[in-house]
């Protein structure tokens, strides 16, 4: 332990523990717009500036010392800070009123807080052409401060490498390399680095306008779903508090914004875990050299799979996400049980997540029902100016109930919000497929939290069935290189069930998640494990509370089953409920 | 990746090594004269390093050019001695006259317009190199005699 004094305060805090950490002890919160909790600081905005025995210092890569006397602010310090800021808003469009971040925009904050009201410095800003090429995440340099956080979550946290730097010095730009557009290069379009971005250089692709056209017109009949994690999320657009699981008030409120049916992606969820314990089972019994089985929700997963891993595809599952599960049944069963034409129906998600915008339109399986199974993805930052835009005065509405029949869900598909949620869900399942009996202890505390790779064995009636979970695309490599070992070696498999989830923390922490700026939460104010951890709990008490916690025991799925596709597995369900792989190439040009 | 293609044999000469891709870069501009895409690709495959890695490299770097230079590289000096000397206004002349800034190529790949820092001959300041040949005591008045001299140089070089 290392003692100093931050603002003549004693603080007692483990060696290499940074300043700006340190100070944070004490209740100083030093500002800063480059340096993020989940990245290695990159030193590059220059204004959590500290003195530290009267020299001045960046206080977010300057570890602590013994006897260290650290000054956050003084009247200089609050001038040079002014003057870095006056430097990057010189470089700056100001074009606040018509960007998107405004409001959460952390550069704005600053700007606001240091007083800032003209500017001495003439503008060197550039106009640089926008990168929405992925029609999922929008890329605009000329807004970018070049912090790097975007650059590190890409290529170091999530090992993606599509957003580099290029240049050097005040032409310095980050995109994507080699003159190819974001949609040619590996990203995956978690949009992590768009839950990162201080500013709105990286936002989401925005498609309210497309629905509110569909809402306007009057032959169309809008089916809206929303998805396990929007739950526990979306509260914080409205003032409330991190996790607060507000689902009632969301269906009310989508409902009031006109949509004619509101369904649960959470029931797509359970009817996930339906086909894919199935699929398990299958593979375990009759075919275990197809072992481990992979999960398939994520479609940022899904991407990197076909990108970087084609030799992993014979063991990803082939079940669609819950979103194109739900997608694909509201234009055939609901259609067809309703007689509605399903041309004239139009079906909206709402994600925590940006990938969700390329999936939907991923192949030709996305377009199962004869139509594209999901017309638009909207994620949650997006219902939430939808809802602000109409006016609904959201923490007043009463708790509605979602509609049927593709509304009910069970706690083990609410859980697949939350990493270690999906594999919790189909344990449960597969357990009962394979004994007949229910599992004792349906919870696995081991594969909840945020350790990168989570690891468990459960015992299926003497079989020991092992299973690793991992979140944070960066960490599934070394999962898949643990896989390709074994292979090589002709060694028992490391495991037969894989979950992955490509962001920290899994669709709670997704990249179309609100970024808020709530009264006295630290700087900066974007996604932390604090917030991740919040928004899970948000989910796992959902479970708890549940009546039901099963999927199979969920009396919607079973109709459904019942009524329309027979049996898990069957010929119908692959037809809706099933998807391929194909291997694509890293780079295009 | 073609088999045995310059990139793909530098790939595979500097694989193994740690934090060799400088040297596989430099290698590709001395044969070629810059970095083609799809060589920076293949190298990207060869050497198993990302392209964007490999971007930050050839774009931080000044030395390496992304497209092919102009066949008559243009030196012109803006040392301490030919700066005084008023090389920054035959520099501004070539920029005029080839419609090119600095470190650009004509559109033809004729000429490439570069400045150096001192080619040891500040005695003939202002200096300009083209191709090796060094021209002593430039205004801005000699310029067109140059580029005219290279040009008839190129077309005799073409028949």
């Amino acid at each position: 332990m290392v003692k100093l004094k931050i603002d003549n305060h004693e603080v007692e805090v483990p060696a290499g523990t940074s300043i700006l950490e340190a100070a944070r002890k004490v209740q100083i919160d030093i500002p800063t717009l480059c340096k993020h909790p989940d990245v290695d600081p990159t030193a590059g905005c220059g204004i959590c500036i500290v003195k530290v025995n009267g020299r001045i210092l960046r206080s977010c890569c300057t570890p602590v010392g013994e006897g260290m006397e650290v000054i956050t602010s003084d009247p200089e310090i609050v001038n040079v800070r002014r003057t870095v800021l006056e430097l990057i808003l010189s470089n700056h469009p100001n074009e606040c009123l018509t960007c998107i971040r405004s409001g959460h925009c952390e550069l704005q904050d600053l700007a606001n807080t240091f007083g800032i009201s003209n500017s001495r410095l003439p503008s060197l800003n550039k106009k640089y052409p926008l990168d929405d090429s992925t029609k999922s995440i929008v890329l605009d340099s000329s807004k970018c401060v070049v912090c790097g956080r975007c650059v590190e979550v890409c290529q170091n946290q999530q090992n993606v490498w599509a957003l580099s730097y290029l240049n050097r010095g005040l032409a310095t730009r980050i995109t994507a390399a080699g003159g190819i557009n974001l949609a040619d290069s590996p990203c995956i379009k978690c949009g992590q680095c768009s839950a990162h971005c201080p500013t709105g250089a990286i936002v989401e692709y925005d498609e309210t306008q497309k629905v509110w056209d569909m809402l306007n017109d009057p032959d169309i009949y809008t089916i809206v779903q929303i998805a396990p994690a929007v739950r526990v999320a979306i509260g914080e657009e409205f003032g409330y508090e991190f996790g607060e699981n507000l689902t009632g008030k969301t269906y009310a409120a989508l409902r009031r914004l006109g949509f004619n049916r509101i369904f649960d992606t959470n029931f797509g969820a359970d009817l996930t875990i339906i086909e894919e314990a199935s699929e398990f089972v299958e593979r375990f019994k009759n075919n275990p050299e197809s072992l481990p089985m992979m999960t398939s929700c994520c479609p940022a997963w899904v991407d990197l799979l076909e990108k970087y891993h084609h030799d992993m595809i014979p063991h990803f599952s082939t079940c669609k996400s819950p979103q194109s599960m739900v997608g694909a049944l509201a234009k055939t069963y609901y259609a067809e049980k309703m007689a509605i034409d399903p041309a004239k129906i139009r079906v909206i998600s709402i994600m925590p997540c940006t990938a969700k915008k390329w999936e939907i339109v991923r192949s030709e399986d996305m377009s199962s029902s004869g139509f594209q199974d999901v017309d638009v993805s909207l994620t949650t930052r997006e219902l939430a100016r939808m809802i602000k835009q109409a006016g609904i005065s959201f923490r007043d509405l009463e708790a509605e109930d979602a509609d049927s029949p593709l509304g009910e869900y069970s706690g083990a598909g609410t859980i697949f919000g939350t990493t270690g949620g999906v594999m919790t869900a189909a344990l449960r399942t597969a357990y009962y497929y394979i004994t007949g009996e229910e599992l004792k202890d349906i919870n696995f505390t081991e594969i909840e939290g945020l350790e990168g790779i989570k690891e468990a064995e459960i015992d299926i009636k003497g079989t020991k069935v092992r299973i690793a979970v991992a979140h944070g695309i960066g960490n599934v490599e070394e999962v898949l290189n643990r896989v390709r070992e074994a292979k090589a070696n002709g060694e028992e498999m490391p495991y037969h069930f894989i979950e992955v989830m490509a962001c920290r923390g899994g669709c709670v922490a997704g990249g179309g998640q609100p970024r808020v700026m709530m009264p006295g939460q630290p700087k900066p104010r974007g996604i932390t494990d604090d917030i991740r951890r919040k928004r899970a709990k948000g989910l796992l008490n959902e479970d708890l509370q549940a009546k039901n916690r099963l999927s199979h025991k969920n009396e919607a799925v079973k109709t459904l089953y019942d009524e329309y596709l027979g049996k898990a597995g069957s010929h119908k369900a692959h037809e809706l409920l099933h998807t391929h792989y194909v291997p694509r190439s890293l780079y295009k040009k | 990746m073609s088999e045995g293609s310059v990139a793909s044999q530098v790939a595979a000469k500097w694989r193994k090594k740690r934090g060799s891709l400088i040297m596989a870069l430099h290698e590709i501009q001395d044969i070629k004269g810059y970095i083609p895409w799809d060589d920076a690709m293949e190298i990207a495959v060869g050497m198993n390093i990302p392209l964007a890695r490999i971007y930050e490299v050839l774009t931080f770097y000044n030395f390496f050019k992304l497209e092919a230079p102009g066949k008559a590289v243009i030196s012109v000096c803006t040392g301490t001695a030919c700066y005084l000397k008023g090389n920054d206004k035959v520099l501004e002349e070539f920029k005029k006259e080839l419609g090119i800034g600095e470190g650009e190529s004509t559109a033809d790949r004729m000429f490439h317009l570069q400045c150096v820092r001192c080619v040891g001959c500040c005695g003939l300041a202002p200096v300009c190199v083209v191709n090796g040949k060094t021209y002593g005591r430039v205004t801005p008045n000699d310029v067109r005699g140059i580029l005219d001299e290279w040009r008839n140089k190129l077309a005799d070089d073409k028949e």
